[in-house]
């Protein structure tokens, strides 16, 4: 029997470099492994030789099967050592796990995306998906808040998004100097602005747990109702498959409950004070 | 629950002390490896046993909340007078300590070796009935949701379990509450029921599977007759009667809807976070990683490790701890063993054993709380102090 807690390898294909602190990595199977398959959502564990192992999404396109893709922000000392992988080096890989963007579900409905930092990453293949049968979709938003100019993740694709007709990308930064003609503040703002159909939307949400406080309630207060608003949670995850007790959120696992919930069947536990 | 004693007793068989030593001399025999009853710093601790002659004879707890004293009864015989100590079988079936896998350095990368796991056969010893409920609540955890645990499934499928029935209430137990005992139903290879009455001293031993029929066979025991079952039934109900503690039916919903008490600071007061509860509690089944390498870097292991959601890394995620308060972190630790757990696994992650309660060294009662908490409903908007 295959110990789910053991990895298998993969080896680093393609590395980008974001930002200062984020890269892309490529990922192809070195052994036998045959190709991979994930839904827009879901995560892999990352196993750093003798550093640790680290939940991070996939970032890539379902559509793309020679890569795995994910995108790494150095935070600490297993995410760092990820950024600092070089083409050739070896990773170990358990996943994919969790649940889904419900792209599906979305289909004949606009698509509100509301991100801020890293958290444009895992909404990327859901981002691709909808580009990919975009004729199945209503109105397309995406609302992106970074940091400050700077640290605008995956900036030439938001602007060719941008670029196009049928997508209204809107992008805001906390803080800038005046060479930034842009918009400043918090992204939670833009959906006040942005050009959607509340009673036929339905919304990813994916950032900070801060920013998901405001980003519900403005939602709300346009008229999209928690059962068509998604977000993702992020837990301390030391298994991802339901063992080791850490992601517990109430009576679900993030790692396999969630990591995107609808926000209805989260709403009562969002609202209790966890410190 | 529904009365099953005349169907679990149909097979039951008489065997006496010396009988028992050969019932566990036929296990060492097979090849297993005998865990059972031993006391070791003044408890009642589960390790190698070979014979009757390393069982506890003679010793009693007495348990209270934050209290456990063992003393010996002088000529006490019997040796299952004890009810449960510190350890359960969890360190067996699930080690505190498990490697996961070795790595090593091979050019630009690295390849993984799964630990090797050969290991003969567990048998234990005195299982009581709420430990035989805790190792079905693991068996969901571990290999009845979706993904199987490989270690736990096989040190598990080989396990030959002899169930002890109780006779004697501990101090702070109340499986009546949790059905969980005194008297074990299934998921037994052969359960006793010890008599030890100054004038006789005699197993009254069920069957509860193939294997232990198998056993059984071997040593040619008379039948129990009506009157031994009928005590059975009299000794384990009157165990049941003594224990007074009480988890009402609709305790997950109380608790779901009472996240905002201010009993939840209470008890935070008085809490001191040290982990003791979930460390001795049967079912508890958290596990952190640890990575380690070698001097020279070439050689990695990744073990798996017990936590407890008391621990301040455990709700760990970059940017602060989400549990930071003691109160969260009880929190998280009642309403998981009386309320989610069920949600999570469809069984009750409590199964009345009392340890939580005597190893608690401020005697924080989990039963207590809960009532409290019930006791304090429409209460709540005194609020946080
Ligand atoms: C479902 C999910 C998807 C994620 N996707 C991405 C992604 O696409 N890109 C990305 O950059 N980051 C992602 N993260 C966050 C990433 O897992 C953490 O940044 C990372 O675990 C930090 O580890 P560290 O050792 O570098 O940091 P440290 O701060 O040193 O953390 C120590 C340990 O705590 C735990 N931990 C710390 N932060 C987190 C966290 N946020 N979530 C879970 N465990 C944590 C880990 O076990 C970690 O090894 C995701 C997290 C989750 C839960
Ligand atoms: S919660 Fe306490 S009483 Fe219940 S099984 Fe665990 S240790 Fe025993
Ligand atoms: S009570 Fe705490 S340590 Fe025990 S299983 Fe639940 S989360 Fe894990
Ligand atoms: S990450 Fe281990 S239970 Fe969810």
């Amino acid at each position: 029997m295959r110990d789910p807690m053991t990895p298998s390898l993969y080896r680093v294909d393609k590395v980008v470099r974001e930002l200062p602190d984020t890269a892309t990595l490529g990922l192809v199977p070195s052994g036998g492994d045959g190709p991979f398959s994930f839904r827009p959502g879901q995560f892999n564990m990352l196993y750093r030789f003798g550093m640790g192992e680290v939940p991070i999404s996939i970032s890539g396109d379902t559509l793309d099967r020679s890569r795995v893709v994910h995108t790494i922000r150095a935070v600490g000392s297993v995410s760092r050592a990820l950024t600092e992988l070089a083409p050739g080096d070896e990773v170990g890989l358990r996943g994919p796990f969790g649940s889904s963007w419900p792209v599906d579900e979305a289909a004949g409905h606009d698509v509100v995306i509301v991100t801020g930092g890293i958290g444009l990453a895992p909404l990327r293949p859901a981002i691709y998906h909808v580009l990919s049968n975009r004729g199945r979709y209503g109105r397309f938003v995406i609302l992106y808040g970074a940091r400050t100019p700077n640290d605008i993740l995956f900036r030439s694709e938001l602007e060719s998004w941008r670029s196009r007709f049928d997508v209204d990308v809107l992008v805001t930064v906390d803080s800038a100097g005046r060479e930034w003609g842009g918009n400043v503040g918090v992204v939670t703002r833009l959906v006040d602005r942005a050009g959607f159909d509340p009673l036929h939307t339905v919304a990813l949400v994916c950032g900070p747990e801060v920013m998901m406080r405001f980003a519900i309630p403005a939602l709300n207060g346009r008229g999209v109702p928690n059962g068509r608003i998604h977000v993702s949670m992020e837990r301390n995850m030391k298994c991802a498959i339901g063992l080791c007790g850490h992601c517990q959120y109430g009576s679900y696992f993030v790692c396999k409950d969630g990591p995107v919930f609808p926000f209805a069947r989260i709403a009562t536990l969002f609202a209790v004070r966890e410190a | 629950m529904p009365d099953m004693d005349a169907k679990a007793s149909g097979a039951a068989v008489v065997l006496g002390v010396d009988g028992l030593d050969a019932l566990v001399g036929l296990l060492v025999a097979g090849g297993y490896r005998t865990i059972g009853p031993r006391v070791e710093e003044g408890a009642v601790v589960y390790g190698p046993v070979r014979g009757v002659a390393d069982l506890p004879a003679g010793y009693v707890d007495e348990q209270a909340p934050g209290s456990y004293h063992l003393t010996r009864k002088k000529d006490g015989k019997a040796l299952f007078d004890w009810t449960v100590g510190p350890h359960s079988w969890k360190r067996y079936l699930y080690p505190p300590e498990q490697l996961l896998f070795r790595a090593e350095r091979r050019g630009g990368g690295f390849s993984v070796l799964p630990a090797a796991e050969e290991e003969s056969p567990l048998a234990f010893i005195g299982v009581r009935p709420c430990e035989l409920a805790a190792i079905a609540v693991h068996d969901r955890v571990f290999s009845g949701s979706g993904v199987v645990d490989p270690g736990y499934a096989g040190r598990r499928d080989g396990a030959f379990l002899v169930a002890v029935n109780c006779t004697r209430a501990g101090g702070t137990c109340f499986c009546p509450a949790t059905g969980t005992g005194p008297r074990a139903r299934t998921g037994f290879d052969l359960a006793l029921t010890e008599i030890e009455d100054g004038k006789r001293h005699l197993f009254v031993v069920e069957t509860g599977s193939e294997r232990g029929a198998a056993l059984l066979a071997g040593l040619k025991a008379p039948p129990a007759d009506g009157a031994l079952l009928a005590t059975v039934t009299r000794l384990t109900r009157k165990a049941a009667k003594a224990m007074v503690r009480d988890v009402p039916k609709d305790t997950p919903q109380v608790l779901k809807r009472n996240l905002d008490s201010p009993r939840w600071d209470d008890v935070a007061a008085r809490c001191l976070g040290c982990a003791n509860c979930t460390l001795v509690c049967p079912t508890c089944f958290c596990a952190t990683v640890e990575d380690t390498t070698d001097l020279s870097g070439g050689v990695a292991e990744r073990w798996r490790r017990w936590d407890s959601c008391f621990t301040s890394d455990f709700s760990y995620i970059h940017g602060g701890v989400i549990r930071r308060e003691i109160r969260s972190r009880y929190r998280q630790w009642l309403t998981h063993k009386l309320a989610t757990w069920s949600d999570q696994f469809g069984v009750g992650g409590c199964t009345g054993c009392g340890r939580c309660i005597t190893w608690c060294p401020v005697g924080i009662d989990i039963t207590e709380e809960a009532r409290a908490i019930r006791a304090g409903e429409g209460r709540a908007g005194e609020g946080r102090r």
